[in-house]
């Protein structure tokens, strides 16, 4: 039991740290579909990054840098993709759903390139990622197994989620990015400039997700990599629709989705396709969500309204 | 004039590809004045305004703020030099409360902190009589909160110079009134006003001094205490045109279409109309008044058999064969397949009434598809109708087979006005059939509605502008949350009584919903 919920909040974290990054996206009415690619370009960038370190320092490794490293270069792949995504579709005003998808498409091809330069194994740089944290955990019993002994990614996580929510909602940056999203013609007479803070908004979502695809390899997979961060992708941008755009109820709707997916592995008897029916839970509790919210029609909890519209000032 | 200059726009040009919106426009507004911009749709009023505001960039002109030459590139530099404009159509985010919208975009030295900002929005409220909670969320206002608001947006921000864009398009006559107190008492404390508009008996009530633009270009500034009515019109139009509409006894009068005591409800479950009777007579056209949204539209749906009812009915006395039909929740079809002759000019033109990207044609024949035989269309008959309608009604362009989405406006409405027409219908339904048109169009349409009730149609006609209303109608109903507030005479009655109908017993429902 302790093992099985250690593991939906290990799932859970990356899917927090990518569904952070696409409600940061989406409250400035970008729907980003790329999160997916983005997420496993970040991965990518993040496995590649410390597959170069260990090359260079061979032995004598820095534990710190071993994990800052690879974590600054999930965030640039992931900012870069996300600069990519905000150039094709502010500058450009190409279709959002469009470019997403392509998105998507071009960074599986370009982590499995990255990769294939490199290696599959990250074990050995798993290791500084889940070791504990905080020291002395293990004699703690169940308690500490179950809530304090993570790696670097939990915390992390966490901490973009509250953060992310705190600015969303207290601060004038936060106010300023959901008007952009929800009416963006309002907040440019508002003196708001609509297309940096989309530009901003959707490199720094793009990053947090990017770091939510090297947590699910580093921190999840313990280092072996699999062709499917993608799947977490796809889970992310769901997990974001039952959150309703918040990163704090996200927390726990992660958790959520984490269990549902690794459900079917601790449960025996279950056979191979029925892991697969198990691993479409999420996305059906989603569509439960999605018909809940729009049955009571509360106004806060729909969707940006300005999500996945482009902006142009004279356009008449 | 002793009064220090505040605002001067000199030679301004702006051009959208190859449409001149403003052609060198001049305009000088002093402090403590309020200003009027008078002009037609598409006379560049709001573009030139735009301007100033920072929304839009001229192409050639100069601009001075209190004498100074000043370049105007965004909102942000507007808001510098104190200067806010009101739009037309409120830029609030719906989302957010009254406060959260009017502090948006403020880049204050001090730490985001809404109470503080609350304390400063009561204050300004305070000091010029506005009431509002600046804790509402916009999505749970009204229309004229919603412009109080924007009032108070530029007013926190410290605006000299406001600029307001047909301020009371979406007002009843009574809140018109406090918007008007309002303004002269910014005015008294100072500020700056334009006000833009095409109606002329505000203009003589609020203003000091009319501007006075036509197709973009300027055409002259009057003082308001000098001029008359008709020289404005004069101005406005380009030539001298008489502006009456002739109301002509109703004859043969006789019971048309029935409604008894029909109900309904939306979506959520919020009663929309709540047990309205009346009837509509042929020969006579019915007017309806009301604030928008109060049951005008779900009331003509229903007739139309587009609108489900919970109770009622509709009867339909044909005079073909005496019959009484109830057409209580039947289809259009099953409507037209009783050989009632309905017409229906609806207030979205675009969406229910013509489809856009089929030329005129082509949305001749949504009509009258089911005539043909065969499963082939035919498409003599309609075009000879298209070809008629834009000959008769003068629509302006290029030919029978343009997209009716290139079409401005008004000719937008003719079409379709023109297609409901030709149907030589028994019953007319027309929900705000001048909306967004100049002052000659609607004429047109006015005149139009006329021949419809002298050939002996029952005409139902929604509007908003009061005055027209009762020049136009022979019977005026007045609805109000779903209900009837009354039916007055269109001859006697007064425009302040058809106000109060409007939000009397409306204000009586805040007060119930206040007390739950």
């Amino acid at each position: 039991m302790v093992a099985f919920l250690v593991s939906a909040i290990r799932l859970g974290m990356s899917l927090l740290l990518g569904s952070t990054g696409e409600t940061i996206t989406e409250k400035v009415g970008h729907l980003n579909l790329g999160i997916p690619g983005i997420m496993c370009v970040g991965a990518a960038c993040g496995c590649y990054a410390e597959y170069l370190y260990f090359k260079a320092v061979g032995v004598a490794v820095v534990p710190i840098l071993a994990i800052i490293i690879p974590l600054i270069a999930a965030l640039i792949g992931g900012a870069l993709m996300g600069l990519l995504f905000s150039f094709l579709t502010i500058t450009l005003r190409a279709n959002q759903n469009m470019t997403g998808l392509a998105i998507t498409t071009l960074g599986i091809g370009l982590s499995e390139y990255i990769i294939n330069e490199a290696t599959t194994i990250f074990t050995k740089g798993s290791k500084y990622f889940t070791a504990p944290l905080i020291p002395f955990t293990d004699r703690l019993g169940v308690f500490g197994d179950l809530v304090l002994e993570y790696g670097v990614f939990v915390y992390l996580a966490l901490a973009i989620a509250i953060v992310t929510t705190y600015v969303l909602n207290k601060t004038r940056v936060g106010l300023h990015l959901r008007a952009v999203g929800e009416n963006p013609a309002t907040a440019d007479a508002a003196g708001i400039n609509v297309s940096k803070y989309r530009y901003v908004a959707t490199c720094i979502g793009c990053a947090i997700a990017g770091l939510g695809g090297l947590a699910f390899i580093m921190d999840y997979l313990k280092g072996n990599w699999e062709y499917c961060v993608d799947t977490i992708g796809w889970l992310a941008i769901a997990l974001v629709i039952f959150t309703v755009w918040n990163p704090t109820i996200a927390i726990f709707g992660s958790v959520a989705f984490g269990a549902l997916y690794v459900a079917s592995s601790y449960i025996p008897g279950v056979s191979f396709a029925g892991k697969a029916l198990f691993k479409m839970l999420p996305y059906v509790v989603t569509l439960l969500v999605l018909i809940i919210t729009s049955m009571r029609k509360k106004r806060e909890h729909q969707p940006p309204q300005s999500l996945g519209l482009s902006y142009f000032r004279e356009e008449r | 004039m002793a009064k220090p200059i505040a605002l001067e726009c000199r030679g301004i040009t702006k051009t959208f590809g190859r449409v001149v919106a403003n052609k060198n426009c001049d305009l000088e507004v002093y402090h403590g004045e309020i200003l009027a911009i008078l002009g037609e749709n598409g006379s560049g009023k709001t573009t030139l305004m735009n301007m100033v505001a920072g929304i839009y960039f001229p192409d050639e002109g100069r601009i001075f703020i209190n004498g100074e030459e000043v370049t105007i590139a965004s909102p942000k530099d507007a808001f510098a030099y104190k200067i806010g404009m009101i739009h037309q159509h409120f830029k609030l985010v719906d989302l957010f409360s009254a406060t959260e919208n009017i502090i948006l975009g403020l880049e204050e030295q001090k730490k985001y902190n809404l109470k503080v900002a609350e304390e400063k929005v009561d204050e300004i409220c305070h000091k010029y009589g506005f009431e509002i909670d600046p804790r509402k969320k916009i999505y749970n206002m009204s229309v004229s909160e919603k412009q109080t608001v924007e009032i108070i947006k530029v007013l926190y921000r410290g605006a000299d110079i406001l600029i307001l864009d047909e301020p009371t398009a979406v007002l009843t006559p009574q809140e018109t009134q406090k918007l008007f107190a309002v303004l002269r008492r910014m005015r008294d404390d100072g500020k700056c006003i334009i006000i833009i508009t095409h109606k002329l008996h505000e203009v003589l009530s609020l203003s000091g001094r009319v501007t006075v633009l036509r197709k973009g270009e300027y055409i002259g500034t009057v003082n308001t205490a000098e001029t008359t009515e008709s020289q404005l019109t004069e101005m406005m139009v380009g030539k001298k045109i008489t502006l009456n509409i002739d109301r002509a006894e109703p004859q043969n009068v006789t019971d048309r279409l029935e409604v008894q005591h029909i109900s309904s409800v939306d979506a959520l479950g919020n009663t929309v109309l709540d047990d309205i009777s009346f009837t509509a007579r042929s020969g006579e056209i019915l007017g309806i008044a009301g604030i928008a949204g109060s049951g005008q539209r779900e009331m003509l749906e229903a007739i139309a058999g587009l609108h489900h009812l919970t109770g009622g009915d509709i009867y339909y006395h044909n005079p073909k064969t005496g019959q009484i039909d109830d057409l209580r929740n039947k289809t259009p079809i099953q409507i037209r397949d009783l050989g009632v002759r309905l017409s229906f000019v609806p207030e979205d033109r675009l969406g229910m009434g013509l489809v856009g990207n089929m030329d005129i044609v082509d949305n001749m024949m949504l009509r009258s598809y089911r005539k043909g035989r065969g499963m082939f269309l035919h498409r003599r008959e309609p075009k000879d109708l298209a070809e008629h309608i834009i000959h008769d009604l003068q629509v302006v362009t290029p030919g029978a087979s343009t997209p009716v989405r290139h079409l401005s406006g008004g000719n937008v409405q003719k079409v379709l006005v023109g297609r409901e027409i030709a149907a030589s219908p028994t019953v007319l339904m027309a929900a705000y059939p001048v909306r967004g048109l100049d002052v000659n169009a609607s004429y047109t349409i006015y005149n139009l509605l006329n021949q419809q009730k002298e050939r002996g149609t029952a005409v139902i006609f929604v509007g908003e502008d009061l005055d027209v209303l009762l020049e136009l109608c022979d019977r005026i109903m007045v609805i109000n949350g779903g209900r009837i507030a009354g039916i007055v005479d269109g001859r006697t009655a007064r425009k302040d009584e058809i106000g109060l109908l409007m939000t009397k017993s409306q204000e009586k429902e805040d007060a119930l919903h206040g007390e739950n």
